[in-house]
């Protein structure tokens, strides 16, 4: 139990540990300790920007889409604009479409009109001849009454 | 010592516990089982310790090296607590005694009869398994310690700066020899606490385990198990003292007044 020469033996093999642990254990785990904090670090960081960035997207986004909102609500009301001057024009040209159908259909009415009256008036004035002669041929000598005849025929005419 | 050893009974069995392995005489004897274990030991935490530095990643560490840095990290908390100035030797040297004499105190735990009876069987007559009750062991580390102070201590403060130290405080010029007397004190106790600490614990400790040992064996377990529960602490407690006061000795070396 005495102090003896086991004293220096120990110093010795106190002095070898402490310098194997300095040289060779403490600096390479030291230095991946502090290379873990400083990736963690970074990594924080990095979420951070990016959840920075992303709320700049979505606010971003916000403003697109409401422009894109804007601009759809602008489109649909040019549209409908443009669909009602459409169907306007269109109700136009039908109405126009419908009145000259209107005036053709009448003008060929009337046209018709005129031509059965003018065949009718043949008609009649060749009836009327024909009755005429007729009569007049038991009375009336053709020959002698041709002007009187020939009269009345134009007036008829 | 070896006539007393041979004596019958309690006494001579305690005795032949507290005995030594020496080759040698005198001042040149070597306490080989001392010498041998805390080898052992030692070389136990450098290839273990070495094995996870090799290892050492920034990435996800595995379960060796999460242990190891653990440790790495408790110990550099301790030395950034106490410690302000720069120093490479520092907590490589805090990280060294923590874990050596964590491991020389863990063997107090090994059941007190075993290595020496392995021992016997070899031929090997006298054991003494735990490094930490052997003075030699805990003066080897303070002494080394207090070499540390003193160098630190002239090196920081110069010749001139650490002589005034120790001349002039705490009490003026006026009081000279009263400072020296003092500060001489003071610089001696210190490695003097430190190993007859951990050795005074480490020794009453492994001397109760021998006294539980003479016990009648079915009172052993009721006693021997608190004490190695309560023991798991003390070792621990008592490695941790020897670290952070040899942190707190140096960064006083360090510091100028």
């Amino acid at each position: 139990m005495s102090i003896n020469a086991t004293l220096i033996g120990q110093m010795i093999t106190f002095a070898l540990l402490v310098w194997f642990t300095m040289k060779y254990i403490w600096p390479p785990l030291f230095d991946s300790l502090e290379e873990r904090k400083k990736k963690i670090a970074d990594g924080l960081a990095a979420a951070e920007k990016g959840q920075e960035q992303m709320h700049l997207a979505e606010k971003k986004a916000k403003g697109v889409l409401k422009e894109a909102k804007e601009q759809s609500s602008e489109i649909v009301n040019l549209a409908q604009k443009r669909a009602n001057e459409l169907v306007e024009a269109s109700k136009d040209t039908a109405k126009k479409e419908g009145e000259r159908l209107l005036q053709v259909a009448k003008a060929q009415i009337e046209q018709e009109k005129q031509q059965a009256k003018e065949s009718l008036r043949k008609e009649v004035s060749a009836l009327a001849l024909l009755a005429a002669e007729q009569v007049l041929s038991a009375e009336i000598d053709k020959t002698k009454h041709q002007d009187i005849l020939s009269k009345i025929s134009n007036q008829l005419g | 010592m070896a006539t007393e050893a041979h004596a019958e009974g309690a006494t001579g069995y305690i005795i032949h516990h507290l005995t030594s392995l020496t080759v040698g005489e005198g001042f040149w004897a070597l306490n080989l089982d001392t010498l041998f274990f805390s080898a052992v030991l030692g070389g136990l935490f450098v290839w273990f310790f070495k094995m996870a530095a090799e290892k050492a990643t920034a990435g996800v560490p595995g379960l060796i090296q999460n242990f190891v840095e653990m440790l790495i990290e408790f110990v550099d908390t301790q030395v950034k607590d106490s410690f302000h100035g720069k120093n490479k030797l520092i907590a490589p040297l805090a990280l060294t005694i923590f874990c050596w004499v964590f491991l020389w105190n863990f063997m107090d735990l090994f059941p007190v009869d075993i290595l020496p009876l392995i021992g016997s069987m070899m031929g090997i007559e006298y054991l003494r398994v735990v490094p930490s009750t052997d003075l030699n062991a805990t003066f080897a580390m303070s002494i080394s310690v207090f070499c540390l102070i003193i160098f630190y201590s002239i090196k920081v403060k110069g010749p001139w700066g650490f002589a005034k130290e120790l001349m002039f405080q705490p009490f003026g010029p006026w009081l000279l020899p009263f400072n020296l007397l003092l500060k001489l004190v003071e610089e001696i106790a210190k490695p003097i606490s430190l190993a007859l600490r951990l050795f005074g614990n480490l020794y009453a400790g492994e001397l109760i385990f021998i006294l539980i040992a003479l016990l009648p064996w079915y009172i052993q377990p009721v006693l021997s198990f608190p004490w190695a529960v309560f023991h798991i602490l003390i070792i621990t407690l008592q490695a941790f003292i020897f670290m952070v006061l040899t942190i707190v000795y140096l960064s006083m070396a360090h510091e100028d007044h």
